[in-house]
């Protein structure tokens, strides 16, 4: 979505998303969607089976976390188990 | 008269049978043939009472080869819309061997569903195995080849393992009904391994991952809806309540979506996320209520469709332009619209947006781990829940269709393709909309609204706050980019440590062998010595003496005689 490292063909029209604004747009578009939902457990009374899921927005907090969370693990994770592409190219000596 | 004739046949026979018949069929009539066999196939489960027939005995065992009841009707139904929904996706493909292993494996899967004794399943179970391997051989790469042999290798390995706790449970005079099993004996114990090597338990999972992106472009389509989800049934049927599954299935939904964000080849981000999937599935099963199987069944039905729907907008892409490794794509949404539109379906069902399939199965599973009090579980699943979000519901369909433009242009998918991702994304939506239709098909009464205010919008905001997570870290450059790369997993204990262990042991073998083989021979050679010198041609022993020396010798005994006698 973001603007730059495009290689659009010559004579090709951009299209909306290939503008950096436009891209924007959605960005804080999104961000209005979440604190529209955050905003929203104000208006019904909830029935979870655990405490912390009456907190306003906790459902948005765990997911913001978890994904972030999940992110920069999945990174760490790189260092540990990443190889290159051919890594196993020679298996067919080992035969299997 | 139809009734009679539909249980006169195990469902899915017909498809076995009549795969035979796909080669000597020419153009148009060949796709017409191939189309028929599952909708009758459909038709025929339809009319299906539940009840046991076609039983006969063997070697007094007891076998059922049609077993019906309402779980394996949903799978039976399920499976029959999967192989069609295949079949239409792979009409362009002129290729006989894909084609006849599509039907057999369909086939095959489903008969397995209405097996009502565990020798029954283990044929079944089996020909899957068998059927199958040809999608992935079908691509003809070398790797390709080399995945299929060992995604053979462990596949058949999982029939036997079945076929011995058969022999087990027969040996101890219990019968080889597919009833439930305990998973304290022996023989329990064994089914569960097979059962859990084709559910891609953690651990026991990777062949899922190495083969299935590996399969040609409609064969992964076909494999990613029989084989995992026919281990979640027999498991459903076999060990519902089995507590050890809870927190199996809860493991299985967290690894592997590590592995789908920094995996760069996205019919494999797929499979990972297809083994989360997995996961939810078989913690429904553990949790054991009749609403956690509720979920578990309805999740594998959906799952079905969506998963299906996503591995056939991958394959488009890899149809179309000739990879799907992300680093390599991007802006196809320019090129490929519709299947981008569909994609997006998928993906959105998958991450169980609320008026799509995920959304009203999986929370069934939520639900019940969160009222049964398995707070971690519950928590890990949430986590989960915005996990594959994250790497199937914007991954997939960003760094394919959106992202950097690639600069790639290529032609829209062709138009068989294109009804088979219509057909699936009109379930996935259809599902969403108006769940009662499969709740009903569920194995028991359904008790559960999914739109409540609460739900839709705990799960907006979960989404939601996952979207903004990925598009604050896509911005700030924290996001890993896609690399060209190979990730370790668990087939690395059997790709390279076990080689190399191996190896080393043979090496040391080698080694001793040879020290063993050098000591011997030095032990001959000082032998050979010693007796040389003593016995050999110069030796003390062997040597011819003179008669002088005789005389002397006999002179100095008999004077030593004589002294002896004197000193007497």
């Amino acid at each position: 979505m973001s603007g730059h490292g495009h290689k659009i063909p010559p004579g090709e029209t951009p299209r909306w998303l290939d503008e950096r604004r436009n891209v924007d747009k959605i960005y804080y578009g999104l961000i209005v969607l979440c604190v529209g939902s955050v905003a929203a457990d104000l208006f019904y009374e909830k029935h979870g089976h655990y405490q912390i899921e009456h907190l306003i927005g906790a459902y948005g907090i765990y997911g913001f976390l978890a994904c972030v969370g999940l992110v920069l693990a999945a990174k760490e994770l790189r260092k540990l188990i990443m190889r290159d592409e051919n890594y196993y190219d020679d298996d067919a000596d080992d035969g299997c | 008269m139809l009734t009679t004739l539909a249980h006169s046949l195990p469902p899915g026979m017909l498809l076995i049978v009549g795969a035979i018949l796909v080669p000597a069929l020419p153009g148009m009539l060949r796709g017409a043939w191939m189309l028929a066999l599952p909708l009758v196939g459909l038709g025929q489960v339809l009319l299906l009472d539940n009840g046991t027939y076609l039983t006969f005995s063997a070697f007094d065992l007891q076998l059922a080869a049609l077993h019906v009841d309402r779980l394996a009707r949903l799978f039976g139904i399920i499976f029959h819309i999967a192989a069609i929904i295949s079949v239409i996706y792979t009409l362009h493909e002129r290729d006989p061997v894909q084609q006849v292993s599509g039907l057999i494996y369909a086939g095959a899967a489903i008969a397995a569903v209405f097996a009502g004794d565990l020798l029954t399943l283990f044929v079944f179970w089996e020909m899957t195995a068998i059927a199958s391997v040809f999608l992935i051989l079908a691509r003809r790469t070398p790797e390709a080849t080399r995945a299929a042999m060992r995604y053979l290798l462990i596949q058949i390995s999982s029939g036997v393992i079945l076929l011995a706790g058969v022999i087990v449970l027969a040996h101890e005079g219990r019968g080889i009904a597919f009833g439930t099993f305990d998973i304290n004996d022996f023989a329990g114990a064994l089914i569960l391994v097979a059962f859990g090597i084709k559910a891609a338990f953690p651990l026991l999972h990777n062949w899922l991952q190495d083969a299935y992106p590996q399969a040609t472009v409609g064969g992964t389509v076909f494999l990613s809806s029989f084989t995992t989800k026919l281990a979640i049934y027999a498991l459903a049927r076999g060990y519902a309540g089995t507590e050890q599954l809870i927190w199996i299935g809860t493991l299985m939904t967290a690894f592997p979506i590590f592995y789908a964000v920094i995996e760069n080849d996205l019919r494999r981000v797929l499979a990972y996320s297809l083994n989360n999937q997995l996961g939810f599935m078989v913690c429904g099963i553990g949790i054991g209520t009749e609403m956690a199987i509720n979920g578990a069944a309805a999740h594998a039905f959906s799952h079905i469709l969506y998963k299906a729907l996503l591995f056939m907008s991958m394959g488009a892409v890899l149809h179309r332009v000739g990879t799907v490794l992300g680093s390599e794509l991007g802006g196809l949404y320019k090129s490929m619209p519709w299947t981008t539109g569909f994609c997006i379906v998928g993906a959105a069902s998958i991450s169980a947006f609320p008026l799509f399939s995920g959304f009203i199965s999986k929370a069934l599973i939520i639900e019940q781990a969160a009222e049964q009090g398995y707070v971690v579980v519950w928590l890990v699943l949430l986590f989960a829940s915005a996990g594959v979000f994250h790497h199937s519901g914007i991954k997939i369909p960003y760094f394919a269709f959106f992202a950097h433009d690639s600069g790639k242009r290529c032609k829209e998918a062709p138009l068989n393709m294109l009804i088979a991702m219509a057909i699936a994304a009109a379930f996935c939506i259809g599902i969403g909309v108006f769940p009662g239709v499969l709740y009903d098909l569920l194995p028991y009464p359904v008790d559960f609204e999914p739109y409540t205010v609460g739900h839709v919008v705990g799960q907006l905001q979960l989404l939601l706050f996952s979207a903004l997570a990925f598009a604050v870290l896509m911005r700030t450059g924290i996001y890993p980019p896609e690399l060209r790369s190979t990730n370790l997993d668990f087939d690395w204990v059997y790709r390279r440590l076990l080689p190399r262990l191996a190896g080393a042991a043979y090496r040391g073998i080698a080694t001793a062998s040879a020290a063993a083989r050098d000591w011997a021979l030095g032990l001959t050679r000082a032998l050979y010595d010693y007796i040389v010198s003593h016995h050999g041609p110069e030796g003390v022993l062997a040597r011819t003496w003179p008669t002088g020396s005789m005389v002397m010798w006999a002179v100095v005994l008999l004077t030593a005689c004589l002294v002896f006698f004197y000193a007497r």
